[in-house]
């Protein structure tokens, strides 16, 4: 069995919240460009340049892309013959505690949702553990902003209302969103599993490039036919009008009861943030 | 072609602001969200005197990142409006002349904003590197303790901004969209 000391844990997560924080995937910026480079709106396309020029100061200067740098969500996909010494729980909490003071970012974490005073360093993480086989220790960073987290929903359909009844969904959920989750968006949708596992499945669908494809036919035709539905309705970059309203729509799926047809669809910005390592 | 306003933003200025129209605001503003308008709007209630005069005054809702070293403020782009809404129309009728977020306003606030003839302007959210750059000086003015929704006095030189709802209403979120597929179907 391999061992890993708590405080490498701490230190990757701690550079993980300053990278995914300041530098943009490539996949989505190679996205942007691409939607840009199609883009018929002359007010869209400008605003897509404002974008672009924004992560490019994010990447020189070292600085936030976004100033909601999110609550710290991290996937931890844990091998099941590694032993952690320590406590995961409080290594990873650390790491965001040394992340957002260390590298300027802001605390965007209130410790009870009612009473709303804020934690003053970011945590606690949302940590989702998940184990895996082998000795390796997959750690994902994805600091999670509100305005489009805010966007998002989740319906127990019917069996009845069947593939339609799930289109119509997502595209009910990104025209109530408009203009509000700071657009051009990634969708992430969740069908299947039960309430909870489907809003997991679209928040791990964002985790997923966008320039990858689900892996059964099926739903990668999906995926394309309601980014093509979801253009078509003309919110644009920012809701200022144009094409670009979304860079992808990624679906996850799980088996469910044959009673139900959850679906959750969950919104990001167009600073959709991961940064991932394995130990 | 932009249009260049230096603050503060009086009734005669918003006469000459339309939806779409581009603005680079100089001058002083403050930053307010979340947090810091239930504090204003609780004041009001017990009938106390603001921190801040908002008098021909713009709001920038955002809760910037902190400054690194050697940086004046952190990454600032706007949040998203709506959740303000419950508040904005109370302000308004106090004076507040100008509003910049990102989002939808609620009828009411688009009401406030006729009755006293304030404008809604809209910064490109998640251009927080960019907007930041644009802020020449920043210092708390009231409730500290709030950290980043803290209300701070920002002086900005040009900050880039987009007329989302004017004094009369018109507003580009429905207008534009309307002009994007139109322009489409024509195109078919």
């Amino acid at each position: 069995m391999r061992n890993i000391q708590s405080e490498v844990i701490t230190k990757a997560v701690r550079d993980l919240c300053i990278e995914a924080n300041c530098h943009l995937p490539s996949d989505i910026k190679e996205a942007i460009g691409a939607c840009k480079a199609c883009e018929p709106f002359a007010i869209a396309k400008s605003v897509l340049d404002r974008i672009e020029e924004n992560y490019e100061i994010a990447d020189a200067d070292n600085v936030p892309i976004c100033q909601d740098t999110g609550l710290a969500c991290v996937f931890l996909e844990i091998g099941q013959d590694l032993h952690i010494e320590g406590n995961i729980k409080d290594a990873v909490d650390e790491g965001v505690r040394q992340g957002y003071t260390e590298g300027y970012l802001r605390k965007s974490c209130v410790g009870d949702p009612i009473e709303r005073v804020n934690t003053g360093d970011n945590t606690p993480a949302v940590i989702y553990y998940d184990l895996v086989p082998g000795d390796q220790l997959k750690i994902t960073v994805a600091p999670k902003g509100f305005g489009s987290e805010n966007m998002s929903q989740l319906k127990m359909l019917k069996p009845s209302d069947g593939l339609t009844g799930v289109k119509d969904f997502i595209l009910k959920v990104v025209e109530e969103a408009g203009p509000n989750p700071c657009p051009p968006i990634v969708v992430g949708v969740g069908i299947g599993g039960t309430f909870d596992k489907a809003a997991y499945l679209a928040k791990k669908a964002l985790m997923r490039p966008v320039d990858q494809r689900n892996e059964k036919p099926f739903y990668a035709e999906l995926e394309a036919e309601m980014l093509e539905k979801i253009n078509q309705l003309g919110i644009g970059p920012q809701g200022f009008g144009g094409k670009t309203t979304a860079l992808a729509v990624n679906i996850e799926t799980l088996p469910t009861h044959i009673a139900g047809l959850p679906v959750a669809v969950n919104i990001n910005c167009h600073v959709t943030r991961h940064k991932s390592v394995t130990l | 072609m932009e249009k260049k306003l230096q603050m503060p933003l009086t009734e005669e200025m918003t006469r000459d602001l339309h939806a779409g129209d581009n603005v680079l605001i100089s001058g002083v503003i403050y930053t307010g969200r979340d947090a810091a308008h239930k504090r204003l709007c609780e004041l009001l209630d017990q009938g106390k005197e603001l921190p801040v005069d908002l008098k021909d005054a713009v709001i920038y809702y955002v809760g910037p990142a902190p400054a690194k070293p050697g940086q004046v403020i952190g990454s600032a782009g706007p949040t998203t409006s709506y959740r303000m809404d419950a508040y904005a129309p109370a302000l308004l009728d106090l004076g507040l002349k100008g509003m910049i977020g990102k989002g939808k306003r609620s009828a009411e606030v688009v009401e406030a904003m006729k009755r006293n003839g304030a404008v809604y302007f809209g910064a490109i959210g998640g251009c927080g590197a960019l907007l930041a750059k644009c802020i020449k000086k920043a210092e708390v003015v009231a409730y500290e303790d709030l950290g980043a929704e803290a209300i701070r006095r920002l002086e900005v030189e040009d900050l880039p901004v987009v007329v989302i709802i004017d004094r009369w209403g018109n507003n580009l979120y429905e207008e534009g969209r309307k002009t994007y597929v139109e322009s489409q179907s024509e195109n078919r």
